[in-house]
């Protein structure tokens, strides 16, 4: 089988996939090929994978510095805010920035850089890029890490209820309910949170903190559950936002799988109602719900934007937020480089696993 | 379907292509109704379309005005202001009402602009398909992998503050997935034997691609369009919120970052920030349900519930 047969980018229907598996096989290593050769044909398409990826890299790169390079005004006069500065201190400031270089020069080094991890000085903190980066890594790796894992459980178990019962009451509530969260925007249901549950209407007092991570005072256990404390209402709301496209997703790739054969050999067997749907159904709808996992993952960190914007969360997103606002050009590039490396790497780690998880496809 | 060889020779092929058409159309609609979700949706918009277009008639212009405010800044909701007040003074229903017509303008003519990019995309990409095509679908997938938002919010950032600024920031950023549905079924047309008669027949690249593959990938189209508009939609609000919109228009975004700025949320004025972001809510859910149930007439397989 050629190695472009694959699902690449799921954004397009899940359903695509179950067209050319019109054998009833279950997913089951016994599927496999002679090994050594589908070892190599294997290898030699997550090299391509690979190969790809780093092609976009690149591009991002090649964007990050030339998008930026269109926001009207001097770097320096912005970073100077209208005082009143030398043409010396200005010369010396573009020199510190390297901004007195040609455009090219500016950008192989920016290049050259890049790859060892150096994205230069940002503006407004006078601090490496990178260590204000990896500073604030942690909190959003927390933040999105909790979320995605709540919403995933949340998403598939209830996409394949949904699925199972469809039509009924329940499946049309799920849906409804998930698509109303689906279309609220973010920050607005952060901010409805945080006046409800924070700071409380009325008679109501307030229960969880306005913002920020921690509150200071805490040490050891004391400490785990402080930041517990102030991670629930920004969880919540990114979990309310995006479980809808799990739950539709694991929907639609059960439906597809309801007519088919097996299932009926299952349910000929005498298998209960309940476990045709654990043991084979849900299964093999999982297929294509993996590689929206990953796809997810990747662009939830993206998506924490603005509820950590709203939530003063000290994470990736409240700094891209901050650095918007001056702008701070080298802290903005490195950002965007970030975020988008951050796709890109979780939809070809999807692109890489997908064969390994289903042998049905590109072997 | 059965057309009598009479019709033909009285009618000629035009009138019998538009009679077809209609007659597709009205199944498409005969199918539509069935769907209870739909239905609300398509009311749902009509109304709000309805406020949009009399929003000058119904509180007049100079309500928008800072200067000209009849209130107190953040009164609570009275019967002279029925959401209350904004913190100059303005009427927030007012405000709401004016906000529609953003919403929807910027909705549609993004989602009209990230959609005729992805067509003409597309059909091209699946017509050509030598090396044009693969370039071609090369870009689409590199910007099918940009984090849309935040390439959104980056075009804004480094272009002027203007509704254009948006509109354009948002269809430029959403068409990839788009190109990729036409891509993939303007393949799936041009397989089929009346396009090989076409051009047997003379037809060339733009006949084909006009005459034959549009009309087929339409229905897709439109579907993809009501999709496109409720994330337009929620990306304006966004774009407006992280104050990246045009700062002398009214729009719903707009009003939410105002809310803030004006501490609504540390002092629980939740009257001030609870309708803007209901609006854009309903207005992006009503799309949503369109879309899906024109995507489900369309291709029944997908199981969408009536």
């Amino acid at each position: 089988m050629s190695t472009d047969s694959t699902p690449a980018l799921l954004k397009s229907a899940p359903g695509v996939d179950s067209a050319r598996t019109d054998g009833p096989a279950p997913a089951g290593p016994s599927a496999r090929g002679p090994r050594s050769r589908s070892t190599t044909a294997y290898l030699r398409y997550a090299a391509g994978k690979l190969a790809g990826a780093a092609i976009s890299l690149f591009a991002v790169l090649v964007t990050s510095f030339f998008l930026f390079r269109l926001i009207p005004g001097d770097p320096v006069k912005q970073m100077t805010g209208g005082r009143q500065v030398s043409t010396e201190q200005i010369a010396a400031m573009r020199r510190e920035f390297g901004l007195d270089l040609p455009l090219w020069q500016q950008f192989t080094e920016y290049c050259g850089k890049a790859l060892t991890g150096d994205f230069g000085t940002s503006y407004q903190f006078r601090a490496p890029v990178m260590d204000k980066i990896s500073e604030a890594l942690p909190a959003t790796l927390l933040l999105t890490g909790t979320a995605f894992v709540i919403y995933t459980v949340i998403g598939i178990w209830l996409g394949a209820r949904s699925a199972w019962r469809n039509g009924s009451f329940g499946d049309r509530f799920n849906t409804a309910f998930a698509l109303t969260l689906y279309s609220v925007p973010s920050f607005w249901l952060g901010l409805l949170l945080i006046i409800t549950l924070s700071v409380g209407i009325g008679p109501i007092p307030g229960i969880f903190p306005t913002g920020g991570m921690e509150s200071g005072d805490a040490s050891g256990f004391g400490y785990v559950l402080d930041v517990a404390h102030h991670l629930v209402l920004p969880v919540v709301t990114l979990v309310a936002v995006e479980y809808a496209r799990t739950l539709l997703v694991m929907r639609s790739s059960l439906l597809d799988e309801m007519g088919s054969d097996y299932l009926t050999t299952a349910r000929a067997k005498g298998l209960r109602d309940d476990l045709v749907r654990r043991r084979h159904a849900v299964p093999n709808a999982m297929l294509p719900t993996v590689t929206l996992l990953f796809v997810n993952l990747g662009n939830t960190v993206a998506g924490a934007i603005l509820v950590e914007t709203v939530f003063s969360w000290p994470g990736l997103g409240g700094l891209f937020y901050q650095a918007l606002s001056v702008p701070d050009l080298p802290l903005v590039q490195a950002l965007f480089f970030v975020f988008a490396a951050a796709v890109i790497l979780m939809n070809t780690l999807a692109d890489v696993i997908y064969p390994l998880l289903d042998p049905r496809v590109g072997r | 379907m059965t057309v009598s060889t009479d019709a033909v020779r009285d009618k000629g092929p035009r009138s019998l292509a538009r009679a077809r058409r209609r007659r597709a159309v009205s199944g498409f609609w005969h199918q539509y109704r069935t769907h209870r979700a739909g239905l609300a949706g398509l009311v749902v918009l009509g109304l709000i379309a309805l406020l949009a277009l009399t929003a000058p008639v119904l509180v007049g212009a100079e309500s928008q005005s800072v200067t000209g405010a009849t209130g107190g800044p953040l009164e609570s909701p009275s019967a002279e202001f029925p959401l209350g007040t904004d913190q100059f003074g303005r009427s927030l229903l007012a405000l709401l009402l004016w906000g529609t017509r953003v919403s929807l303008t910027v909705g549609l003519l993004a989602a009209f602009l990230s959609v005729a990019i992805g067509t003409l995309v597309g059909i091209t990409a699946g017509h050509f398909k030598g090396w044009y095509g693969t370039v071609i679908m090369r870009i689409t997938d590199w910007f099918l992998v940009m984090p849309t938002l935040v390439l959104a919010i980056a075009l804004a950032t480094v272009l002027s503050r203007s509704v254009w600024t948006t509109i354009l920031a948002i269809g430029v950023t959403t068409w990839p997935t788009t190109a990729r549905l036409v891509r993939a079924q303007t393949l799936s047309v041009e397989s089929r034997p009346y396009i090989e008669r076409s051009k047997a027949l003379g037809g060339g690249h733009g006949h084909i691609m006009s005459r034959h593959v549009l009309p087929n990938v339409m229905p897709l189209v439109l579907s993809q369009t009501t999709l496109v508009i409720s994330t337009a939609i929620l990306t304006e609000a966004t774009l407006a919120f992280l104050g990246l919109g045009d700062p002398t228009i009214v729009s719903w975004g707009g009003l939410l970052q105002d809310a803030r700025e004006a501490g609504a949320v540390s002092s629980g004025n939740w009257w001030y920030l609870a309708p803007p972001g209901l609006a854009i809510a309903v207005v992006a859910l009503a799309f949503t349900l369109c879309g899906r149930t024109i995507e489900s007439v369309l291709n029944p397989k997908l199981g969408v519930t009536r």
